[in-house]
């Protein structure tokens, strides 16, 4: 009691009325106490302290309040209030006994942890449900603070007894508190397998489980949800009992529950082979669904980026459904993102009209994005769908008519796909698209333009006087733009020698001269060396049948999929990325990385996860939330990455900034076998927005020859300068 | 599971702050401060920094937040925060800052009894208000007794309910309100773009005891079921003429309903709650009746003028009718004034702040038409921008009409004691910023 607070000011006028003689005055006063705890009133420690004890209920909340927040700075007077928590966890008031275990429990002062086993040992054996299943949580904080006394005292071994509990509020309460201590249990690394702090789901569970679902509060049946999706199905048999008895879950009025649902089937659904069951459960998982998009936006979201998973592994899931996912005017562009994704993906030959006359609306909207990701849609169903192609590409002449500057350069972006893909169909509109020119500003269309003029050289007349253009403005342009006019220039020499010489000759003197990208100077001296040594040898490189290009149906590793089926609503699902990627705390390795390349074409998802590593690691150190020592062992293959800590990187990611110079970085040695997935220009650790980029630009970039290179695959200057990190990235 | 739960108002100021678990330090809501409230490029309701993922909510110039360190829920954590959010609008009447800042010790409070340790716990409001007190929402005594009554309802297996001898009325009664929204986007050229309805029954039980409850509809999967059992499915409902079943795409119920047996043979069985509750959810898509045909014709002349025409039409019986229809037309972005003329009922003026004609018309008999005549003069703009043209939006409500064609066939009680009850049943189709036409 030796600290005093000033004699003056609002913390002395508080600690004077806490101290009252009065009942209703020093209530009032612990009142105000908390209204500023959002300043430090730790210095009226003791004063609340001796309110403590009363018989007003409210009065005591409040107390507890206080000590909650302020235990942890007065450790030493902590001790106090151990005989008023003793004395209240044997209250006869349930809610009062109640209350003090559940406050005890998160003091976490050392001091009083050990004179919470007996109340605690006392109050899991209560004949108050709501005493039990609060004292089961308590459980799971006392492990969070010292594991060995949870194991001493006996609390695992009752709380698994409690799973059979009358009551299903307890027994979920359990599951959620012996699920805490499984996951805390085995993120420690020398773990064994027989470990009593793990919770694995036998079958006698299981019966319990299924039993006490129908019957628990929502958030009860998440938790017990959760638990039956880690149980391991013995057979068929009880991989459909599971099923069955889960099912009804999607009739549940609130979202989270049905999206457990969904997971649990989703993962018990492998072990079915019943088709008809598994067609029944694929059918009746649709309405609810569909259902969820009436749900407040942020819920909407969670439950589209899932379906946009579930359609992955389940092309056929919401097949009549498109029109249920058309944009509303006010919906927030989060939601309206993904619900573009997702009509593209529902697209087909019965329903590509609606889905175009709804795209050709959106890119009237006022939203720069969303218009502009309209257009890439429009893009998509015409390379998904060959009989559809036409009418986009009428739509596509339509937007450009509004000769708005935006919706024209997208659209002319969109077009180099459709090209790509229907080579020499459409080359009727290459006159509406030249005309224009001089509404390009963005270098990706400008890219794009040059690249369709290159490729369409011999069929129009004035090429060479197009390219000229921006041969005369070559040194200003950006980079992207300089690569294809110089690609487009040797094509149109190769094509037609007679008329271009000069123009050939001038683009590579600028570029091998004037120009300071080293990319553009070595392509220049390449393509130089090639046409003055074998010119049979340049046609064979810079004119190479591309292969055909194709939107590919899912956007993770397949191995990736399922296990973000798994993880149905998590946040894993929501960023399609693995849960390594962004749970940090240093048990990160390379190996467990590797575990998910046992397919062959994860190189994506493990590029991705590298990129997202990199970038978390420097956002932990730089921000440095925990108040816990720096995370032990960090693995030697990261300890690449903490170099870059300063660098720009790692600002940008602060600021929101989506361009990581890492991400180009990673991409580029995986670049010359695969070409690396565009997404990793734009990668956007964000709002997980971007993620999807790789199959809305996928058509661009999956370039085969290097020769021809699309603007989308061009990389900024920058991974140049950062070589020597490349090398050590390249540890991986 | 949530270690953090934070209001923030629209500064950025922390009005509530609670730890559940102890992976943060409470200087974790200056990040969020500084990489959310003052950032406005973030569009996105969840963000990830390093390890740490922030949720958030914004309701009324507050946000509600949640953070966590691990692959948590995200459907679970939203559900939480709207959760929270409908919970304070049923202490406080609302939630904005005011109502928070002026009850704080009663958030901090739920903010305790709805989480514990990061895990949600019992959140009925109904059994709230029983053990978390204000001025306006008092309880009874806090005697011990009173207390494990309390408990035993916060954790039973009808947590919704209190105990059978505590409930009595008088005069047992129940009310069912079925209100459908119906949302429709109508094409330019008249043709349905989509068209459904979300509905709710709400229902206010005061019935004694604990109450057995069933629940019947027009559901076209039951009355076909009843059907089977002298023809085939398809020919059942043909025999009688068909239009009295509706088809319900999808239905979620309040946790009252017995899930196991909506899933066996599609009934609705349940011990309600006592008084107000919503009882179900549904949404229906097919067979959509629309109450109001919308027919623009708008026309752009030049450059400086754009003329209206705008023609509502009841469908429905003469014998109802629609109130409160509220018709909105939206007008260039560079519109200086607009000459409105009405052939019909209703009042019209062009609100220059929001660029639209508001129509606003207070009843409208079944079978009227009315309609609307505009020109709106625009100022010359040196840009060429497009109009984005803006759907027009109408809003209106139609008593004892549903737009999917629901009907309430049976509610039947059943309860020890054998008492008589008697049933109310009121249907209400409204638009609610979902009954939208292109032009």
């Amino acid at each position: 009691m030796s600290i005093k607070a000033p004699r003056k000011g609002e913390n002395y006028e508080l600690s004077v009325d806490l101290n009252s003689e009065y009942r209703e005055k020093r209530k009032d006063a612990i009142k105000r106490v908390i209204a500023s705890m959002t300043v430090d009133v730790s210095g009226l420690f003791p004063d609340v302290l001796k309110n403590m004890q009363t018989d007003d209920l409210e009065q005591k909340k409040l107390v507890y309040l206080y000590l909650m927040n302020y235990a942890k700075t007065q450790p030493e007077l902590v001790i106090l209030a151990v005989n008023t928590f003793v004395k209240d966890s044997d209250d006869p008031n349930p809610l009062v006994r109640a209350l003090a275990i559940r406050t005890m429990g998160v003091l976490r002062a050392e001091k009083i942890i050990d004179y919470l086993c007996d109340p605690l040992q006392k109050c899991l054996r209560d004949e108050n449900p709501y005493v039990r299943k609060t004292a089961a949580l308590c459980v799971a904080k006392l492990y969070d603070l010292k594991p060995e006394l949870v194991i001493d005292n006996g609390f695992l071994e009752q709380l698994h007894e409690m799973i059979a509990d009358s009551n299903p509020m307890v027994v979920a309460n359990t599951v959620a508190a012996l699920t805490d201590i499984h996951i805390a249990a085995s993120s420690q690394p020398s773990i064994s397998p027989n470990d009593p702090a793990l919770f694995p789901i036998s079958s006698s569970i299981l019966t319990k489980l299924l039993i006490a679902l129908n019957e628990c509060s929502e958030w009860g049946r998440v938790a017990i949800l959760n638990a039956l999706a880690r149980y391991v199905a013995k057979d068929d048999k009880e991989s459909e009992h599971i099923c069955e008895r889960v099912v009804p879950q999607f009739q549940h009025v609130n979202g989270s529950v049905v999206l457990a649902a969904v997971k649990v089937i989703m993962i018990h659904m492998r072990g079915v082979r019943r088709e008809d069951l598994i067609k029944q459960l694929v059918r009746k998982m649709a309405p609810p669904l569909v259902t969820l998009l009436s749900s407040p936006p942020e819920v909407q979201w969670v439950a589209l980026r899932n379906i946009n998973l579930l359609l992955q592994k389940r092309p056929d899931i919401l097949s009549n459904e498109m029109r249920v996912f058309f944009c509303k005017y006010n919906d927030p562009l989060y939601v309206k993102v993904e619900k573009l994704d997702i009509m593209v993906r529902l697209a087909g030959e019965n329903n590509v009209d609606a889905l175009l006359s709804e795209l050709k609306e959106y890119a009237s909207e006022v939203d720069v994005d969303f218009v502009r990701k309209s257009i890439k849609a429009i893009g998509q169903t015409a390379i998904k769908i060959d009989a559809a192609a036409e009418r986009c590409v009428h739509v596509l002449l339509d937007l450009i008519d509004t000769r708005v500057s935006y919706v024209v350069q997208e659209a002319v972006v969109v077009m180099k796909d459709i090209f790509r893909k229907y080579p020499s169909t459409y080359e009727g509109i290459i006159p509406t698209l030249c005309a224009n020119l001089d509404e390009l500003d963005e270098p990706e269309a400008k890219a794009s333009l040059i690249w369709i003029i290159g490729e369409y050289a011999n069929k129009i007349d004035n090429a060479d006087e197009l390219l000229g253009i921006f041969v005369d403005t070559f040194t200003e342009e950006s980079y992207p733009v300089q690569l294809q006019t110089l690609t487009a220039v040797v094509k149109l020499f190769l094509k037609k020698p007679d008329s271009s010489q000069g123009i050939v000759q001038r683009i590579l003197n600028t570029a091998t001269k004037d120009c300071d990208s080293p990319d553009v100077r070595d392509r220049a001296y390449i393509y130089w060396r090639l046409l003055s040594t074998d010119p049979g040898a340049a046609k064979a490189v810079v004119l190479a049948q591309r292969p055909p290009i194709s939107i590919p149906r899912t956007t993770v590793a397949p191995a990736l999929l399922e296990e973000l089926l798994g993880e149905v609503s998590s946040l894993a699902s929501v960023y399609h990325k693995p849960e390594e990627t962004f749970v940090g705390k240093g048990r990160v390795g390379a190996e467990s990385l590797q575990r998910k390349t046992d397919a062959p074409d994860d190189r994506f998802s493990t590029q991705k996860a590298l990129q997202t590593v990199a970038a978390g690691q420097q956002a932990e150190n730089l921000l440095d939330f925990d108040d816990a020592p720096a995370v032990e062992g960090r693995p030697s293959g990261l300890a690449a990455t903490e170099v870059l800590s300063h660098t720009p990187a790692a600002a940008n990611l602060l600021a929101g900034t989506s361009s990581n110079p890492l991400d180009d970085l990673v991409s580029i040695f995986g670049a010359p076998a695969t070409p690396a997935p565009p997404s990793a220009n734009s990668h956007d650790i964000f709002g997980g927005l971007g993620v999807n980029s790789a199959f809305s630009s996928g058509g661009t970039g999956s370039l085969g020859s290097p020769a021809v290179q699309s603007p989308s695959v061009a990389v900024p200057p920058l991974q140049k300068n950062q070589q020597p990190e490349d090398d050590l990235l390249g540890l991986f | 599971m949530i270690s953090a739960f934070f209001i923030f108002n629209q500064k950025g100021e922390v009005l509530i702050s609670r730890l559940y678990r102890t992976d943060f330090k409470r200087s974790i809501a200056d990040v969020f401060r500084i990489q959310v409230v003052s950032n406005p490029d973030v569009r996105s309701p969840l963000i990830t920094l390093g390890s740490t993922s922030f949720f958030h909510v914004r309701v009324n110039n507050l946000y509600v937040v949640a953070v966590t360190k691990t692959n948590a829920n995200a459907a679970l954590v939203f559900e939480f925060c709207y959760r929270f959010i409908n919970i304070c609008k049923s202490y406080f009447g609302k939630m904005d800052e005011e109502s928070i800042k002026n009850n704080f010790v009663v958030v901090y409070e739920l903010v305790d009894e709805i989480n514990d340790f990061g895990y949600p716990q019992n959140s009925e409001i109904d059994t709230l208000k029983t053990y978390i007190t204000t001025e306006s929402v008092v309880s009874a005594t806090q005697a011990p007794e009173v207390s494990s009554r309390i408990t035993a309802q916060a954790t039973g297996a009808t947590s919704w309910r209190r105990s059978g001898d505590d409930v009595k009325y008088k005069k047992n009664e129940a009310f069912v309100d079925v209100v459908e929204v119906v949302n429709w986007m109508g094409s330019a050229k008249g043709t349905t773009l989509r068209a459904d309805v979300d509905g709710h029954i709400q229902m206010r039980a005061y019935l004694s005891g604990t109450p057995e409850c069933k629940f019947g509809l027009n559901d076209k999967l039951v009355i076909d079921r009843g059907a089977v059992g002298t023809s085939g499915p398809s020919s059942g409902l043909a025999d009688r003429g068909g239009g009295d079943a509706v088809e319900l795409d999808d239905c979620q119920f309040h946790q009252c309903v017995r899930l196991n047996d909506f899933d066996a043979d599609r009934s609705i069985s349940f011990i309600p709650p006592d008084g107000e509750f919503e009882l179900m959810r549904y949404r229906a898509t097919s067979n959509i009746k629309l109450p109001l045909k919308v027919i623009p014709t708008v026309t752009e002349i030049g450059t400086t003028k754009v003329s209206y025409d705008i023609t509502l039409k009841t469908t429905f019986s003469p014998k109802l009718s629609a109130t409160n229809v509220v018709v909105r037309i939206p007008t260039p972005l560079n519109t200086t004034d607009v000459d409105v003329g009405i052939l019909g009922t209703g009042k019209a003026k062009y609100v220059p702040a929001e660029n639209v004609i508001v129509w606003k018309i207070a009843r409208l008999q079944g079978g009227q038409e009315c309609s609307l005549s505009a020109m709106a003069q625009l100022t010359s703009t040196t840009t060429r921008q497009v109009w984005a043209r803006p759907p027009i939006d109408v809003d209106f409500q139609v008593l004892m009409f549903t737009a999917s064609g629901l009907i309430v066939r049976f509610l039947k009680v059943f309860e020890k004691s054998n008492y008589h009850s008697i049933k109310w049943v009121r249907y209400l189709t409204k638009a609610n910023g979902g009954y939208q036409v292109r032009f």
